[in-house]
Order: C-alpha cells, then structure tokens, then sequence
C-alpha cells in the first residue's frame, strides 16, 4: 500500500474547516456512493480525500446526456455527462446521510437554472449539519437572461447577492474557464460576500466520429479535463490570486504532487483531483503523499509573486 | 489484504469486492491465438473474480501520464479466466490501448484495478434445473471461459456457441472447450451467425438460461431471439468507459429503468431490462 502516513503532516485549515491535508475532489469525479459498492468498506479505512465535494445537484432530478458521453484526448477527456443527479429531494434522502458517514467534512455542490433555484437549494442545505460548505456551480445559462451565470461579472454577484444572506456556512463560487475575464467574475464573487472559490472548471470542447464525421458526444459539445488542461489552470489560478484575497480551491490537470505543489504555488489554498481519479481511485492519496514529500525537502514556499512586465 | 484474498461478494454473489486502489502487478506471458492476445499476468493480492465481472487495465510503461499521447486512460477488459494468483485477459488490437497492452511481455509492469462490476448470476436458483446455452462473438468469448469453467465446476456444465467473422479470428475458440462454431464466411464451423445455432438449439430445447457477449448486433438478435422464445438472457455489454468504479457517469447505457452505469450495475444485464443492446459508441 502507498505509504499515507505523511500527508497527515500536511493540515489545512479552509473556511474555518480543519483538513488533514489540502488535497480534495473535483465535484463530479468521485462518485463516494458507488465507490462503496465497488470497494466495500475497505474504501472509508483508505480515503482518499481530505474533503468530499459531492456532484452537482439541482432541484429537479436529470437524466444526463445521452450516450456517448465520452471522447479520449491525448493527456485528457471531454465528457458530455450533463449533470445526472436524483435532484434536491433525492440527493437529501438518498445521498446524504450515506455521504454523512464519510470519515471527511462534506462540500455540496449545487446548479440552478434561475437564481430562484440556486436560493432554494442553498437554503435547503442551510440548516444541515452534515454539510460543512456549499459550492455553487455557475457553469449553466441562465434561464430568465441566457446568459451563463458564471461567464459574467455582473451576473454572478447578482447570484452570490442573492443567496449570500440564506446561510452562513462557507459559499464557494466555482468559476467557468469559459469566461473571457475570470479574474473579473471572481473579484465579481467576492464583492458580493463569497467565502472562496474554485477553478478551473472544463473547458468547452468537442469532437467528430471518426467515421461518420458526425457529431460524437450525444450532448454535442463537452468538457475537456485532464493533463491537457494543466497550463490553462495555472494561469487561471494565478490571474485569479492576484486578483482576490479569498482562499481558492484549484484544480485542472493534477496528476502528482508536483502539479498540486504548482497551484498552491499559484496561490491556491486547497487542491482538487478530478479525471486523474478515474485513472486511478486512490489517486488523491497519493498525490497527497507526494506532496507531503516535496515538503519534506523544502518547506511551503507561499504563494509566489510572479513578475509581469 | 486478507478480506481481500479471500474476496467478498455482493450483489448475491455476482460482485467480488475490488481493493480501491490500483495493483501493479506483472506480465507473466503473452499468447497469441490467431488474431486475439492472452495476457496471463501474476496477480499475487487479488480477490477472486466472478464471471463476468472485468477489471480496468493499463500499461505501467508508455500510458499517458500527461506526455501527449494517447491511451490516457485505463481500459476494460472482462476476465478471461483466473487461477489463485493470475488473471487472464483476451485482447483485440482495435486501437492504441489495445495494441499498447498487445505488445507486452514478460516482465513488464501492468495496473490492474478489478475486479468491478456485476458477472453472471449462475446460482442454482438462477438456473432452475434448465441447461447453460453460452453465446459468444469475437473477443467477446472472453468472460463465457471463465463462466464456462464456473458451470464445469458446479457439475451444470454449459453448451457453447461462439461465432466469429473468418478463420484467423476462429482459432480463439480454442480457449473454450466443447464448442459449436460459426463463421461469416464459412472458414471454420456453420457458415453464418452463431445466432442460427442459437436458435437451433432453442428449438431443440428451449429449457435455457442464455448467457452471451458479443458486439452489439450479436446481442440484440439474442435478445430478440430470447425474448420471442421467453428464454431468459444474460447479456455483458460493452460502452466506452473512462472509469470502471462509477465516478464518471460516462458509461451510460439506456435501460427500462432509464440509463444505468455499465461499470456500476453491469456489465452483465438481465435482457429484459433492455429495449435494445444497441448501445450507442460502443463496438467498432
Ligand atoms: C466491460 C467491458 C469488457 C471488455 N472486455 C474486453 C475483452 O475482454 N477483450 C477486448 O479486447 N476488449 C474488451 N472490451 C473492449 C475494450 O475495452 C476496448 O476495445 C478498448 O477500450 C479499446 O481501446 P483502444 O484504445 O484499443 O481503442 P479506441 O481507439 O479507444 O477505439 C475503440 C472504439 O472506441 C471509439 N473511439 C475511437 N476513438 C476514441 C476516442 N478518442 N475516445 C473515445 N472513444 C473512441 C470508437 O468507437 C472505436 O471503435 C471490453 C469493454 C468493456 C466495457
Ligand atoms: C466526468 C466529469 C464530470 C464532472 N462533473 C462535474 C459536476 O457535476 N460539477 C462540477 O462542478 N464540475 C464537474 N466536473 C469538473 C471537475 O470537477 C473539474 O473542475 C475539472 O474536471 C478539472 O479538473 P481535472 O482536470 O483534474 O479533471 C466534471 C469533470 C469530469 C471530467
Ligand atoms: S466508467 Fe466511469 S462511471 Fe462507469
């Protein structure tokens, strides 16, 4: 078994939530319910996760896209899954109080369609002592303005505005590369009472059937994930730092602790892992063994000032 | 490692329980049998699988790790056959992961994470005194020899059909014992489709279970086949998988139910949960 025991060397305090170290999921990309019923309980005794980020929820249950959903890049996906989930009454019955009996504080992700929804879905989970943080995903239209919550400044501090009041557990905004200015919408989403946030979410991509030339992915366009993300996450991370004071969970590419150690670098306070997991499921242990490691050779740098011209 | 070496089951035993992490483990042979590979790979703390049930694979050497290329991510593979300590795979070159896993040797270093999902259920029960028909096409013979050695161990015993496009794909026949085989082009067995024996022997004696895998065309026309005759089937499906451990949701497939993940409640399904075995990107 990988050696563990030194990423307990690495605690991580995030929105006043004491971690064992900084490494946590990507929301989407580790399903903890099924991993249970593929592992058993030899899962819980080896964790991968100082945190678990469940995948989106919204209110109303979804089927996701239609197959297809999957396309292999060299060094990366794009996945078209389209967000299934058993909607807001499934997840509480259903989901929660097995993803309460996680030995790890619990961050739920929610999406609404109209900020109407993202409020009532924040205050649903408001009250729940299970949930240690709520983070928003803002990667979808509007409904009422058609506008992607999260591609526009003014949209998303509307948004966190709106739900800011609904609870005092931690908001963190989780921020669409697909925006012509992230550092704008995130200085938008601190403005306006966010408690941290997340980057960088998929990138836009697509691909044709290699025979037909027809569309491949059944949702048509997709995410781009993985190791060929990387670069673009670390410069989004660090626009995004220079930008903002709040504490910002990183993700996008993170394979090693190498990757990890680069966006705390950046400026990041908490790393996620998300399509390296598929690759392989304890992956975030061992990234956070890793990185343990390169603190054993030299301690935390800070985040670095980078010089621009 | 101990509850792992002895293997819990779920899933009223169809499921052995996978260690959550991936193994490395070591090639300890390469066979060729016509246009398929079998990879026989020492597995010193695996659980034992159950039929049907596969296990995500890639090479330790040459496999992504963020340099550019693809294959990036692991890919499935049903079990071929398992002895305490080793696993066996059959492999098709069809693409780079394919044809990256085709060409190891002895010695090299292999991730193993498996085995995952739901095999076959052959319980007494499931059979109910009726005999075991096991349709198999092309690479997809391969979790009928570890269902066939199952069912040779319990005393049922199993009559096999296997269909393949020509001779040089036929010779993986030989991995199964006791076979009945068709050829698209006549080559070796019943020119045809292992279908048309299928559907002999349900009229001979429609006292079956059917257990089959093959490419999507194969499984649908069991599908029809048995569902005509209300012979109930069992048929291991295939989609494009990035996981095999449920994370993803990308393996999708559409059932009565809506879509299931193949990783997660398959791959084998009982053919009365589908409206086709036409699953959208799989197959070639
Ligand atoms: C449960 C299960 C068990 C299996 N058991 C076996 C087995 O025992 N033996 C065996 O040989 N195979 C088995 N397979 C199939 C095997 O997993 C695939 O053949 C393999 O993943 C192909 O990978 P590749 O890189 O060689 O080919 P790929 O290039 O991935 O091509 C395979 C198919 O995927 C699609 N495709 C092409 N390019 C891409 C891309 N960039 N991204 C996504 N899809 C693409 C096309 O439809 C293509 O025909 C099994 C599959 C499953 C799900
Ligand atoms: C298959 C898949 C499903 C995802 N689902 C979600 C989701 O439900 N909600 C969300 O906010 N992000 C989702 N993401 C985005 C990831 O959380 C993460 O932001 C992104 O994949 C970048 O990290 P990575 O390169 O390490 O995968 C998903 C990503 C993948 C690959
Ligand atoms: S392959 Fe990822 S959920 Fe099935």
């Amino acid at each position: 078994m990988t050696p563990l025991a030194s990423a307990a060397d690495l605690p991580t305090s995030f929105c006043g939530i004491e971690l064992a170290h900084p490494i946590v999921n990507g929301s989407g990309t580790f399903d903890a319910i099924a991993a249970r019923r593929a592992f058993g309980p030899a899962l819980e005794e080896t964790f991968p996760f100082a945190a678990f980020v469940s995948k989106t929820v919204t209110l109303m249950p979804r089927q996701g896209n239609p197959p297809p959903r999957l396309w292999e890049l060299p060094g990366g996906l794009i996945n078209s899954i389209g967000l299934p989930n058993k909607g807001l009454a499934g997840y509480l019955t259903h989901d929660l109080p097995e993803l309460a009996a996680l030995p790890v504080p619990l961050i739920v992700n929610v999406m609404g369609f109209t900020r109407d929804e993202v409020a009532e879905l924040v205050r649903a989970f408001a009250e729940r002592e299970e949930v240690a943080a709520l983070e928003l995903n803002v990667s979808c239209p509007n409904v009422e303005t058609g506008l992607i919550m999260g591609a526009d400044p003014t949209e998303t501090a509307r948004l966190v505005e709106r739900v800011r009041p609904l609870t005092t557990k931690p908001l963190i905004v989780k921020l669409t590369p697909n925006a012509t200015d992230p550092g704008a919408v995130a200085a938008a989403a601190e403005a306006a009472g966010a408690d941290a946030l997340s980057l960088i979410n998929t990138i836009r991509g697509m691909a044709l059937h290699p025979r037909t030339g027809d569309q491949w992915l059944g949702g048509v366009t997709g995410g781009v994930s993985g190791a060929t993300v990387r670069a673009v996450a670390l410069a989004q991370v660090a626009d995004v730092a220079g930008r903002v004071r709040l504490p910002l969970v990183a993700m996008g590419g993170v394979q090693r602790g190498r990757d990890a150690d680069d966006l705390l670098r950046a400026g990041a306070t908490l790393v996620a892992v998300g399509t390296e997991s598929f690759r392989d499921p304890l992956a975030g242990a061992r990234i956070a063994a890793e990185l343990a490691g390169l603190r054993q050779e030299a301690p935390a740098p800070g985040a670095v000032a980078f010089h621009r011209p | 490692m101990g509850a792992a070496a002895e293997g819990l089951t779920t899933d009223d035993g169809r499921r052995t329980l996978a260690p959550p992490g991936r193994r490395r483990v070591t090639v300890l042979a390469r066979q060729q049998f016509g246009a398929y590979a079998v990879l026989r790979v020492a597995d010193p703390g695996g659980p034992p699988p159950r039929p049907g049930q596969f296990a995500m694979l890639a090479a330790v050497e040459r496999w992504g790790g963020g340099d550019g290329e693809r294959p990036f991510l692991p890919r499935a593979f049903s079990v071929l056959r398992a002895r305490p300590g080793e696993l066996e795979f059959l492999l098709e070159d069809v693409g780079p992961g394919t044809n990256r896993l085709a060409e190891l040797e002895p010695g090299d270093g292999l991730w193993v994470l498996g085995p995952l999902g739901i095999g076959f259920g052959v319980a007494a029960s499931e059979l109910a005194g009726r005999r075991a028909l096991l349709v198999g096409g092309g690479v997809g013979i391969a979790p009928l020899a570890i269902l066939q050695d199952e069912l040779t161990a319990s005393g049922a015993g199993a009559t096999v059909l296997l269909g393949f496009r020509d001779g040089l794909h036929s010779a993986g026949a030989a991995l199964l014992r006791e076979t009945r085989i068709a050829t698209d082009d006549g080559s070796h067995g019943h020119e045809g489709l292992v279908t048309d024996l299928l559907a002999e022997e349900l009229d001979r004696d429609p006292a079956a279970v059917v257990y089959a895998c093959g490419p999507p065309p194969m499984l649908e026309a069991v599908r029809v086949l048995c569902a005509e005759r209300e012979v109930p089937a069992q048929l291991a499906l295939e989609s494009g998988m990035a996981c095999g451990f449920g994370a993803c949701f990308g393996c999708v497939v559409p059932t009565r139910d809506g879509y299931v993940r193949l990783c997660l409640d398959g791959p084998v399904l009982d053919a009365d949960r589908l409206d086709s075995a036409l699953t959208p990107g799989a197959g070639h």
